[in-house]
């Protein structure tokens, strides 16, 4: 069902844990769905200097967090919020079709860090709402 | 590494006694059961001594069993069957609401594009039917009530004799999706007063694409398939000979081993359950423990997601085991059984179903025990949920 990569991801999660002085802090999705995700962030000079993530979830969402945690790490906030659910999905290798929304959750989630950051230091910022497929009822 | 297979209530391996008996049925025996010549009585024979096996593990008559593709369609045909027959004058069924798709799904056809009444009875929080509440929902428009004989996601055994003796008292016809239980415990459709029942072959080492359905002599019914006479015109078709012997030995073989299945089964569920919840601690157990099928265990691990953990069983212990957790289905959704117990949505994605067959061993009980609380402690140390989320 998954490819190779997504596979080692899974097996070896790459920035598994917290950051407890993180710059920004963002979470998506609920125990009701069954996928959890909170990415932690530090921003120096407006660069990620370090991510930490921790996930409740099937093996796709452990993925997408390993590798969301590697793509952005050094890049500006401001490439990173472009990183789309796409180009994660590619760089894990694919995923089956009903485990993309995975892909979206993973950059919700550091999208909301990011903007957390942005909040706290009087940037402009976005509220994200939660994507549908994961909405309770 | 050899495959742990602890998926039994998903499917089971054709035992080989079993397909032995089936072989001869493609190229030998291969008449059509149906024709008056020697290789059709052959076949036909083959499909009557078939026959008197699955009537035997039921306490039916041989005439009373009629053989399908499979539970799925003896589930269609029992349902189908009863209210297409009585639907002019009564239109209400009752059901659980924790049965099989195949079940469900007919009922939900059934209201759409056929104007059944259906009630779905609620299930306490171990999955078990209230007999009061099923005759408190009957009326003089009640066609039929079906409830599962047991669950296949907890095992929860289903109070039978006593919703039989009530459908009996009311007038009422009453059917069980027995797929699960049937060769696993002890079934009697005489003294559990039951008119139709399902049962398929692929889950007691019999083939898949083959099962059957017990009609109680009497019982009005309309056939849902037509084109011919076979089986009384009850189920038309040309006979699946070979998946017929093969249904016919599973059933004899399990007769014959009920008592040990039972045990045998039992005692792995039992250690496995025990030495599970000694080692991992924060772990529940789904399902009504004093009214259980002996081969299910359902266990919810806190704070870890069901996909996740079979994921690293199969990979790391080459183990096979199933979930309710919403990841594992194809269209996302929660187990509908374990919501109907008011689980919560955690407590359901953090659930794993091992069910046990035949060939499992106390090794395989050992090689889950020695792989499962790393796996546990892995998946908490990076949860989101839990008290070591932040």
């Amino acid at each position: 069902m998954y490819s190779e990569k997504v596979i080692e991801h899974f097996r070896n999660p790459r920035n598994v844990g917290t950051i407890t002085d993180a710059d920004g802090v963002g979470e998506v999705g609920n125990p009701v769905c069954g996928d959890m995700m909170t990415f932690f962030i530090k921003v120096k000079d407006g660069i990620i200097t370090d991510v930490k993530f921790k996930t409740f979830g099937c093996g796709a969402a452990i993925a997408v967090s390993s590798i969301i945690s590697e793509m952005v790490m050094g890049l500006t906030v401001d490439d990173a919020l472009q990183m789309s659910s796409k180009a994660v999905v590619e760089a894990l290798g694919g995923l089956p079709p009903n485990k993309v929304h995975c892909s979206t959750l993973g950059q919700v989630a550091l999208a909301r860090a990011i903007n957390d950051y942005k909040k706290r230091n009087g940037l402009p910022h976005e509220v994200i709402p939660e994507p549908e497929d994961v909405e309770e009822g | 590494m050899n495959s742990i297979y602890l998926d039994h209530s998903a499917t089971t391996p054709v035992d080989s006694e079993v397909l032995a008996k089936m072989m001869p049925y493609f190229s030998e025996i291969f008449g059509n059961a149906s024709s008056n010549h020697s290789q059709g009585q052959k076949s036909t024979e083959a499909v009557e001594e078939a026959r008197n096996y699955v009537a035997e593990l039921i306490n039916a008559s041989p005439a009373e069993i009629y053989f399908t593709s499979g539970g799925t369609e003896a589930d269609n045909m029992a349902v189908r069957g009863v209210f297409l027959k009585l639907c002019d004058e009564k239109n209400h069924i009752i059901t659980s609401a924790i049965e099989h798709h195949a079940v469900l799904h007919t009922y939900g056809d059934l209201e759409k594009h056929f104007g059944a009444q259906v009630t779905y009875i609620p299930v306490d929080k171990n999955g078990r039917v209230n007999p009061d509440d099923v005759a408190n929902a009957i009326t003089d428009k009640t066609a039929l009530v079906s409830v599962m004989m047991a669950n296949n996601e907890v095992g929860t055994i289903q109070p039978i004799e006593e919703i039989g003796r009530i459908c009996h008292e009311k007038g009422v016809y009453f059917h069980t999706d027995a797929v699960q239980a049937v060769g696993k415990i002890p079934v009697d459709v005489k003294t559990q007063g039951v008119d139709l029942l399902s049962i398929s072959a692929h889950k007691l080492y019999g083939p898949k694409g083959t099962g059957a359905i017990y009609i109680k002599r009497g019982t009005k019914f309309q056939p849902i398939t037509t084109g011919g006479s076979h089986e009384r015109g009850i189920r038309p078709g040309t006979y699946n000979t070979s998946g017929i012997v093969g249904l016919g030995w599973a059933a004899k073989l399990a007769k014959d081993r009920l008592s040990w299945h039972m045990e045998h089964t039992g005692k792995l569920r039992d250690e496995l359950q025990r030495r599970i919840t000694e080692l991992i601690p924060e772990v529940l157990i789904n399902g009504d423990q004093d009214h259980r099928l002996p081969q299910i265990l359902n266990v919810s691990i806190k704070y870890c997601e069901g996909e996740s953990m079979l994921l690293f069983l199969d990979m790391d212990g080459n183990i096979q085991a199933s979930s309710g957790s919403a990841c594992t289905s194809k269209s996302l959704a929660a187990s509908h059984v374990l919501l109907a117990m008011c689980l919560s949505h955690e407590i359901i994605n953090g659930s794993i179903r091992f069910s046990f067959g035949k060939d499992n061993t106390q090794e395989h009980v050992d090689k889950v025990i020695e792989i499962l609380p790393d796996i546990v402690k892995r998946l908490r140390a990076m949860s989101a949920i839990g008290p070591d989320k932040r």
